[in-house]
């Protein structure tokens, strides 16, 4: 039995559809900071998994500013966080529509 | 016939736990389950023959984003059980799947059409972080530097945003400081 492209094509279209389904349903941001870390990690998978079955290193490539780019996400959006959780004592998505109109 | 093991495996796995991750209530199982995944990925990786990326998921994303995530979670208060949204159960899963196909269809039609050529192959003879940085320090640095800038403008930013009244020290002040430094804090925020 070979594992080829498609294997690993269908398993990073699910666990997109799981890190979408953790944005639709999660209101706490810090689980939401958590689902698109699984969006971007599949959409890694499908990269690395494209790059060695047609013998490229751009994939790979691709991957690598991928990972830089989550991680100073993550440094920036926590920060963030940290300063909105001291002016309003609570992280949840429905209190952030002050700027409804 | 390892290979599919493995894969069949650690895809197990790594759904499972990213499963875990959407769906729990409990902020702490959450973190956790996400690292394992993290972990589970990097599997993936070193099965595709691409040891960096493997080495560099295991450094960065176990390593320093779940510990930005863990030391962030101390600011919160995550004891308390995670309020989710009330929404058609039905609608947000089929909306994720059919964006989730569409997303890989529109990746994967070039590669299926056999339009694509490798731009810079796989050399013979050398290891892959060899290969890594062969085309890395070639072809990529220009993006290579603008993406350490962009980790520096992000550090900065960070410092800025969460290392305010980072002199002053909470053990060392009596309750009365600590209430005035509150008050002033929502006068400077609000």
């Amino acid at each position: 039995m070979e594992i080829g492209l498609n294997h690993y094509l269908v398993l990073s279209t699910i666990l997109f559809a799981i890190g979408l389904v953790g944005v639709m349903r999660r209101k706490n941001l810090l689980m939401l900071f958590f689902a698109t870390e699984i969006l971007l990690n599949a959409v890694n998978i499908s990269f690395a998994a494209i790059s060695h079955y047609y013998g490229d290193l751009t994939g790979q490539m691709f991957v690598f500013f991928v990972i830089a780019i989550a991680a100073s996400e993550v440094a920036v959006g926590l920060g963030l966080l940290i300063v909105w959780h001291k002016k309003h004592n609570n992280i949840d998505l429905d209190n952030m529509s002050t700027m409804r109109g | 016939m390892f290979e599919a093991i493995a894969f069949y495996l650690f895809a197990f796995l790594t759904i499972a736990m990213f499963y875990i991750a959407v769906t729990t209530s409990q902020a702490l199982y959450a973190l956790s389950s996400l690292a394992a995944g993290m972990i589970f990925i990097s599997a993936f990786f070193f099965i595709l023959g691409a040891d960096f990326l493997g080495a560099i998921q295991i450094v960065v994303y176990s390593g320093a984003v779940m510990a930005l995530y863990a030391f962030g979670m101390m600011f919160f208060d995550t004891t308390r059980d995670v309020k989710e949204k009330q929404g058609n159960k039905a609608i947000i899963i089929g909306l994720s799947v059919i964006s989730a196909a569409l997303v890989v269809l529109i990746v994967a039609a070039p590669i299926v059409g056999n339009n694509i050529e490798a731009l810079y192959p796989i050399t013979e003879g050398a290891g892959n972080t060899q290969e890594v940085g062969m085309v890395l320090f070639t072809k990529y640095l220009v993006p290579f530097e603008v993406a350490a800038v962009m980790l520096l403008v992000a550090m900065i930013a960070g410092i800025v945003l969460a290392g305010k009244k980072m002199d002053l020290s909470l053990t060392l002040m009596n309750e009365a400081e600590i209430m005035l430094m509150k008050e002033e804090d929502k006068k400077v925020l609000s």
